[in-house]
């Protein structure tokens, strides 16, 4: 099975009958698209499965993706659209979850314990643990922006939001997840600053 | 540690144009009085390698990955579905088309009933400018029905006029 098509001609392949050519799209995006949901419901079991629903409501949808924006924009699109619902049905607020509880859990953990671990813990985990720490949308337009190589024009299609409106949460959230990183890995992002 | 950059209006702006910079979202003229605040100044030079420092992290940040069954699943999910056929071909342009066909008449119906219902009670003068002003206009307007309908009317208008308003700037930013 060729991998360097792009993604308009496996789509083009996919409708015209070769069902197999999608465990291509499947596997060029099951990250992206994994990260994405996770960051917003925030449990990996969970996440998977809203996962695995996202590309099979892409692929009954599929014929619908005309190429007018990317194919990428158009998936997280659906991934935007089937967490909102299944957050809904979990009756979870998606606002701002204060995930200050984590950290009542984690300051739990004995201190010399918790230290070890922070240590051996890369900048870049550190990073990603932070950005878990933020709210829904903070940590999604973020993932969107970094991660998806999105826009922030791509962004505001996705969330359905103006361009700048878009940019406006970009730095709020930016500016959130540096104070998480400075509240809750002082030493850590000393380390980094100095 | 500053975590009050949010609550300092002043500094949230620098941290605003320094992102805009880093992002390459500045004009060009704030570019370059941002890069003349980075050199001179030290206060923007430390935020600046503050953010950049965060920029590169967020850059360089792992993705997660689902469970190694997770293609398969997804393929045997997919086999059980077929693509459903595009909405346009199945939304038949001529059904709306009648349905606002539908609508409009039945505006010009109550309309027309409408003025039907008015009381005119004008004299010898019969042209209409002077008529129009004897028009008994209350009945119309105090008719359950036809306010109703012209409220249904209102919406629908300016529903289409929202469509008509974004299809109109998607084209100007595909232009852009």
């Amino acid at each position: 099975m060729s991998t360097g098509l792009n993604d308009n001609e496996i789509i083009s392949k996919v409708l015209s009958g070769d069902h197999q050519a999608y465990a291509i799209i499947v596997n060029r995006y099951q990250n992206y698209v994994f990260t994405l949901t996770l960051r917003m419901i925030k449990s990996r079991e969970d996440a998977e499965e809203v996962a695995q629903d996202v590309f099979i409501k892409a692929y009954k949808y599929l014929a619908d993706f005309r190429g007018a924006s990317k194919f990428t924009t158009w998936l997280y699109t659906i991934v935007n659209n089937t967490c909102i619902t299944f957050l809904r049905k979990k009756r979870l607020d998606i606002q701002s979850l204060d995930n200050e509880h984590v950290f009542a859990t984690a300051d739990n953990i004995d201190s010399g314990m918790r230290a070890n671990i922070v240590e051996q813990k890369s900048k870049l985990a550190m990073v990603n643990d932070a950005i878990g720490l933020l709210g829904s949308d903070d940590a999604q337009i973020i993932t969107l922006f970094y991660k998806a190589e999105q826009s922030l024009e791509e962004i505001a299609e996705i969330l359905g939001l103006e361009t700048n409106t878009a940019k406006v949460r970009l730095h709020r959230a930016r500016t959130r997840l540096k104070e998480k990183m400075e509240t809750h890995y002082t030493e850590e992002v000393k380390n980094i600053y100095n | 540690m500053d975590t009050t950059s949010y609550n300092n209006p002043e500094q949230g702006n620098q941290e605003e144009r320094l992102w805009n910079y880093i992002d390459g979202t500045a004009t060009a003229t704030e570019k370059t009085l941002i890069e003349k605040l980075i050199e001179s100044n030290a206060e923007w030079k430390e935020k600046y390698r503050e953010l950049l420092e965060v920029n590169q992290l967020l850059q360089a940040s792992e993705l997660e990955a689902p469970s190694m069954r997770f293609s398969k699943n997804v393929m045997e999910e997919i086999s059980r579905v077929h693509i459903a056929p595009a909405t346009k071909s199945y939304i038949n342009k001529k059904i709306i088309w009648g349905l606002g066909f539908f609508f409009i008449t039945m505006f010009i119906g109550f309309l027309i009933y409408g003025i039907g219902q008015m009381t005119f009670t004008g004299g010898e003068e019969s042209t209409l400018t002077k008529n129009i002003s004897k028009v008994d206009f209350s009945k119309f307007f105090n008719n359950t029905w036809v306010n109703a309908f012209m409220m249904i009317n209102v919406v629908v208008g300016l529903f289409l006029l929202d469509m008509f308003l974004s299809n109109k700037r998607k084209e100007f930013r595909k232009q852009a």
